[in-house]
């Protein structure tokens, strides 16, 4: 890969920020991400919008169940009950 | 009823009222036991959206998804005396699901390639030495405005909805249901490192659907 060059490009960067985040990153690929992050507003903007869209994606959540649905399941229990008498 | 993905996907996490499935599960599974069926329903409201998330984006439509839960929670009433807890329930239960759903023949998850090629920003953004020539623009505090107001989770879930199914169900466990990289792993049966991979994967294309959203280039 391009870990043997010397400077990581902004383009190589932004395949890198899952492994980052993710702590898979040797401690010295580790290093010289952030040290290209500390020269490059733009990787750190981008950084920046990764952290957010996985902090937006998260605040999705499921609805609560329908009322329907909830009598399915209990009829569905009492029918598992009701089998195993 | 009414089970759709945008329906069981849109409802912001704020202001949810907490209820008796915010129990841990470990309890609830003893109770459930021991023969307490409000147990079971507590464990059904804490696990059931999730589970026709992920059910519906395996198979062809939400009545399939429907059928897959339903045999799902049966299943776990049948096994849960046999349920060693050697991993966490939910695992478990997931688990499961992803069996049933992929064996009822909708997919072939296996086959579908870990990713799909090329990077994950448009190589025209970058110029000859890779440096940013079209850099993204600042956008987050704006997304999170619009977020509290409701208005982006829409744009979210449909760019959830147009990724490939493994990139999606990774996203959806990991970043929507929040569990671990390795119960991921777990639950879908693939590496740490194709896990990586599509996870990867699946958030840039979400970064570049809030990008396109909220300007930018």
């Amino acid at each position: 890969m391009f870990w043997n060059r010397a400077e990581l490009a902004c383009q190589e960067m932004v395949e890198l920020v899952t492994d980052y985040l993710e702590g898979a990153l040797t401690r010295s690929q580790r290093r010289r991400f952030e040290a290209h992050l500390a020269g490059c507003e733009n990787c750190t903007e981008y950084l920046r919008q990764m952290r957010a869209t996985i902090r937006l994606t998260g605040s999705l959540h499921a609805g609560d169940m329908t009322p329907a649905m909830r009598e399915e399941l209990t009829e569905l229990y009492r029918r598992w009950r009701a089998e195993g008498d | 009823m009414h089970l759709g993905l945008i329906a069981a996907i849109v409802l912001p996490r704020r202001g949810r009222r907490r209820t008796p499935s915010e129990d841990a599960d470990g309890e609830l599974v003893a109770r459930l036991r021991a023969g307490e069926e409000q147990a079971f329903l507590a464990l059904v409201e804490r696990h059931n959206a999730s589970m026709l998330r992920i059910a519906g984006s395996l198979v062809s439509s939400s009545a399939i998804a429907e059928e897959v839960v339903q045999d799902t929670w049966l299943a776990v009433l049948r096994g849960i005396d046999g349920f060693a807890g050697r991993s966490a329930f939910r695992t478990w239960l997931l688990r499961i699901l992803v069996n049933r759903a992929t064996s009822t023949g909708m997919r072939e998850r296996r086959s579908v390639a870990v990713g799909d090629a090329g990077p994950v920003v448009d190589r025209a953004r970058f110029d000859a030495s890779g440096a940013w020539m079209s850099p993204p623009q600042h956008w987050v505090e704006e997304a999170e405005e619009r977020m509290l107001a409701q208005g982006l989770a829409q744009q979210i879930h449909a760019a959830l909805g147009e990724l490939p199914a493994l990139q999606r169900e990774v996203v959806l466990l990991r970043d929507v249901d929040g569990l671990s990289g390795a119960e991921v792993c777990e639950v879908l049966e693939i590496s740490e490192a194709n896990q990586r991979v599509l996870l990867h994967r699946g958030r840039s294309r979400l970064r570049q659907a809030l990008e396109d959203e909220l300007g930018g280039s």
